[in-house]
């Protein structure tokens, strides 16, 4: 069973449509980035995962015991609230000392246990975050625009990261990003978004396609192709999904809304 | 003990400034400071009400109180801006409350009374009520107390917890209902928010936790009760505006140390 599947969802604000009929699945291990143009329905994509907003239609159905981890777009501390990292990893239902620590260094910051979360830069404050997100054992990350407000090194670093808790506890992310030719090296599949599903695959297929050429040019090609060749063998399992994406690729470049 | 006056007045305040401490904590996290102003002044209609039904002035602005903050929590987002609905709201509650007030004849009321509190008339049979609603906060709060936390760092957050914000505003627009209608004896209405804000602001310099936070706010809010009650017997002053004053006071003091400090 997979750890999470979509079926025809369709998310509405008010009159407002978002997203219409989208499927998607996520299997154990594998890691998925979402690309698509600003309000193309990415993060109501994944609000619509965590239950943040109902389905209009469709749904959305999680695997028995799946757990996931949610890392949000951005997280505004108030100057008021004075909180340690450590007491803001044990949010909401506790966390032992230990699981701090090891989710910490499992982010890469197993030095601010004891930090004012409203003092810590962009980046340590978004490996907090995922930290916080690991410390219950996910089968699958969600992040949300996670790099935002980071440096190239800074994103590409945390990008890394992702990738190395991966291989160290084998779950899955799903992902959304702006930044195209970082995430997609590192991703096993691509689905590109634009109020539905435009076209999905390898990142080599997505690049590659009409559709996202419509939506994202030709320009991350060249730094697509770096990565292309450690990435276009061993993960023929995430072919198997079978979307039936071509009755939309006309209007790919047409807002939904 | 109790058959003394100062005594109940500081039993009073100080059961008041415990349940004030975790909430206003919230209230300054979620900047809701207008929000709980805006439930005090709605009150007075409720004791307009309370007083022409001849029902317990506790029902009556409680229930007035949580109507009002229910009706803020339906209509925000629908058009007003937050602040423009409350002004709205709360005034014309204060407003329709006044002159409601004026109707009722036959009964003499001391309106002063409730709009600054009356702490020094506090009986015995007031100090239960206020210490049972300040059980009643400080239990809903402590038993929502990580779910409110989550649910203010991020609604998302939240949401991916299991935890559903719109059902921890509630808890907190309760509580809210609960300590206005408890406070409107110590401090009256127009003085309800500075219990709220003023001890949980005061405390914010001395914390490192959430939870360090509202100990200090409880520690500041009961030390205000005890030297405002004590300073308004010694300068003859009125009670009610003396505590906010010690609170206001203590607030200036903390914020002085956190910036020689920093």
């Amino acid at each position: 069973m997979s750890l999470v599947d979509v079926e025809g969802l369709s998310v509405r604000y008010g009159a407002r449509t978002v997203l219409s009929n989208v499927s998607l699945r996520i299997e154990r291990g594998e890691i998925v980035t979402i690309v698509g143009p600003n309000g193309s329905g990415k993060t109501s994509m994944l609000r619509a995962i965590i239950g943040a907003v109902k389905p209009y239609r469709g749904r959305v159905t999680q695997g028995r015991d799946v757990t996931i981890g949610y890392v949000p777009q951005k997280l505004h501390i108030d100057e008021t609230l004075p909180i340690t990292v450590s007491r803001f990893l044990k949010l909401p239902s506790g966390a032992t000392a230990l699981d701090i620590e090891h989710a910490l260094a499992q982010a890469g910051v197993p030095d601010l246990v004891n930090a004012q979360l409203s003092q810590l830069s962009g980046g340590q404050f978004q490996r907090v975050l995922l930290a916080r997100a690991l410390i219950k054992k996910p089968d699958l990350l969600l992040l949300d625009e996670a790099t935002q407000g980071l440096d190239q090194r800074g994103s590409a670093s945390f990008y890394q990261q992702i990738e190395s808790v991966r291989q160290e506890t084998g779950c899955a992310v799903l992902m959304i990003s702006h930044e195209l030719h970082v995430v997609m090296s590192a991703s096993d599949r691509v689905i590109c978004l634009n109020g539905h599903v435009c076209c999905e695959g390898t990142p080599a297929v997505v690049a590659s396609a009409p559709e996202y050429r419509a939506l994202f040019g030709t320009g991350t090609g060249g730094a697509l192709a770096l990565y292309r060749h450690e990435h276009d063998h061993g993960h023929d399992h995430t072919h198997g999904h079978t979307h039936d994406h071509g009755d939309h690729t006309h209007d790919c470049s047409e807002g939904s809304d | 003990m109790l058959d003394d006056f100062m005594v109940r007045a500081a039993l009073a305040g100080a059961g008041v400034a415990i349940a004030a401490a975790p909430l206003g904590c919230f209230v300054v996290w979620r900047r809701m400071a207008y929000f709980g102003d805006a439930t005090a002044h709605a009150a007075i209609l409720g004791v307009a009400m309370s007083l022409a039904f001849s029902m317990s002035i506790f029902i009556g602005s409680m229930t007035v109180a949580l109507m009002m903050a229910l009706t803020v929590s339906v209509l925000s987002g629908r058009g007003y801006a937050m602040d423009t609905l409350l002004g709205v709201l709360a005034h014309s509650a204060l407003a329709f409350g006044l002159v409601a007030v004026s109707f009722i004849t036959g009964v003499r009321i001391d309106l002063m009374a409730y709009l600054f509190g009356d702490i020094l008339a506090v009986t015995q049979g007031d100090l239960a009520v206020i210490w049972a609603g300040a059980a009643i906060v400080v239990a809903l709060i402590g038993w929502r107390w990580s779910a409110l936390l989550t649910a203010t760092l991020n609604e998302d957050l939240a949401y991916a917890s299991g935890i559903d914000p719109k059902r921890e505003q509630l808890v907190l627009t309760f509580a809210l209902a609960i300590t206005v209608a408890v406070a409107i004896k110590v401090v009256g209405v127009l003085l309800i928010a500075a219990m709220l804000i003023i001890p949980a602001a005061a405390g914010r310099p001395l914390s490192r936790t959430p939870e360090g936070m509202a100990v200090a706010a409880g520690t500041i809010g009961i030390f205000s009760v005890i030297a405002g009650l004590r300073a308004a017997y010694e300068f003859d002053t009125p009670a009610g505006p003396s505590i906010v004053c010690v609170a206001a006071l203590t607030f200036l003091l903390t914020s002085v140390f956190r910036n020689v400090r920093a």
